[in-house]
């Protein structure tokens, strides 16, 4: 995340931005998982750049219109700006979003997204209830696009795995 | 306009194709499939549209992406004819899509550093979806070319049904000398490679095409296209200018 300036005003627009969850995967913000990019006030405007997870995720729509609507709800004259390039990965997702995406159930992901596994390799996903490594992947697709559905053979529990891109 | 027309030609495969995958919806033989099938078809829709969108900028007549979609006929749609081919058996449709993601994924592999910023975007993105839907057709192409006998004589028949209209893929066209756009001849090598290393576990040996089958660059198409066309279009034609 980047924020061009730090007026108290652009300060201000960028936490009520940040503060937005994702509509699919709600214990993660906008902030969290990177497709925030920045906030700028330009003109009186407070600018959002706002990049899309997946070429087809129907969820960016949505994502768009809840910072404008935040923003606006702070009190913004607000624009929202799709930036495609350089295109989202999820390596942008903060540490923290990760810890949350954990907590939450779903396995945050794994390998760096320019792994050379990502073609034909195999990685090694951990249950986010007991740590395990002992998972099994049940389907390449789950109920996101951004999601797979795996298993843990130790504990048992079926999870969702946010797939690394 | 050649860039004009390679975007468009792009644009095509990707909303045909993914219009195909969706009629899978609710009749894919198993709930993960359901999910699957729906979740590639969105990937496709969605690189269609962002490329329909930058095709409707380059033109600057005022069209939309919409426009481009719902209002031009069967002759205009510039799509591989791969990409139209009827879904088939559970077989066909996935030979399908490994022959097409096996050609896209290198293909934005090689965007990736155009000077063109959208292409530059798409292919970023794309490049990882290409990916996955080469795994995951990859695993049941091999899944079923090495499985049963029933099995694998659809995974043949497959083959023979589609490879012929494989060569059209690295037919330059339209992107002859289009700089934003990477050479599809170039991409060759890449995709012969990713379809051995499959074919190899799948039992499958890459044919020899005597006759092979082109002419969707052209506005050359098979009967089944404009079936499609007429399925996905019938709304919006029915109900011009209505958005929702
Ligand atoms: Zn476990």
């Amino acid at each position: 995340m980047v924020i061009t300036a730090i007026s108290p005003e652009a300060r201000r627009a960028w936490e009520a931005a940040a503060a937005v969850p994702d509509p699919e995967v709600p214990c993660v913000t906008v902030a969290d998982l990177g497709i925030l990019r920045d906030v700028a006030i330009v003109d009186g405007v407070a600018v959002a750049k706002v990049t899309p997870t997946y070429s087809g995720c129907p969820a960016t729509l949505a994502i768009e219109m809840a910072i404008e609507a935040a923003l606006l709800g702070a009190g913004f004259v607000a624009r929202i700006e799709r930036v495609l390039s350089p295109a989202w990965t999820t390596d942008w997702i903060s540490a923290e979003g990760r810890e949350k995406l954990r907590a939450y159930g779903i396995a945050p992901p794994e390998e760096t997204s320019g792994s050379k596994l990502a073609l034909f390799g195999e990685v090694t996903v951990h249950c986010p209830r007991c740590n395990s490594t002992a998972t099994e992947r049940i389907s390449e697709f789950g109920s996101t696009a951004c999601k797979a559905q795996y298993r843990c053979t130790a504990c048992f529990e079926p999870f969702d795995y946010f797939k690394c891109i | 306009m050649a860039l004009f027309d390679a975007v468009l030609e792009l644009a095509d495969d990707h909303l045909v194709l993914g219009h195909r995958l969706s009629e899978w919806c609710g009749h894919a033989p198993m709930l993960e499939e359901d999910l699957a099938l729906p979740n590639m078809a969105l990937d496709l829709i969605g690189t269609a549209r962002t490329l329909y969108d930058y095709a409707a900028t380059l033109e600057g007549q005022g069209r939309t992406e919409d426009d481009m979609a719902y209002l031009r006929g069967e002759r205009e749609y510039r799509n591989l004819l791969l990409c139209e081919r009827p879904n088939e058996d559970f077989a066909q449709t996935m030979l399908r899509q490994l022959y097409f993601a096996a050609f896209m994924h290198p293909y934005w592999q090689a965007a990736a550093d155009s000077a063109d910023e959208v292409i530059r975007g798409v292919a970023g993105k794309a490049v990882k979806e290409m990916a996955y839907h080469i795994r995951h057709a990859g695993e049941w192409v091999i899944r079923l070319g090495d499985g049963t006998e029933e099995s694998a004589r659809r995974m043949t028949d497959a083959v023979e049904a589609l490879h012929i209209y494989t060569g059209e893929l690295f037919e330059e066209g339209s992107a002859e000398g289009v700089d934003a756009l990477p050479s599809r001849a170039a991409v060759k090598p890449a995709w012969e490679a990713i379809i051995d290393h499959i074919f190899g576990q799948a039992l499958l040996s890459r044919p020899v095409v005597q006759y092979p089958q082109t002419g969707g660059r052209r506005g050359l198409h098979g009967e089944s296209l404009g079936h499609l066309l007429a399925e996905m279009q019938s709304v919006h034609r029915a109900h011009p200018g209505a958005t929702w």
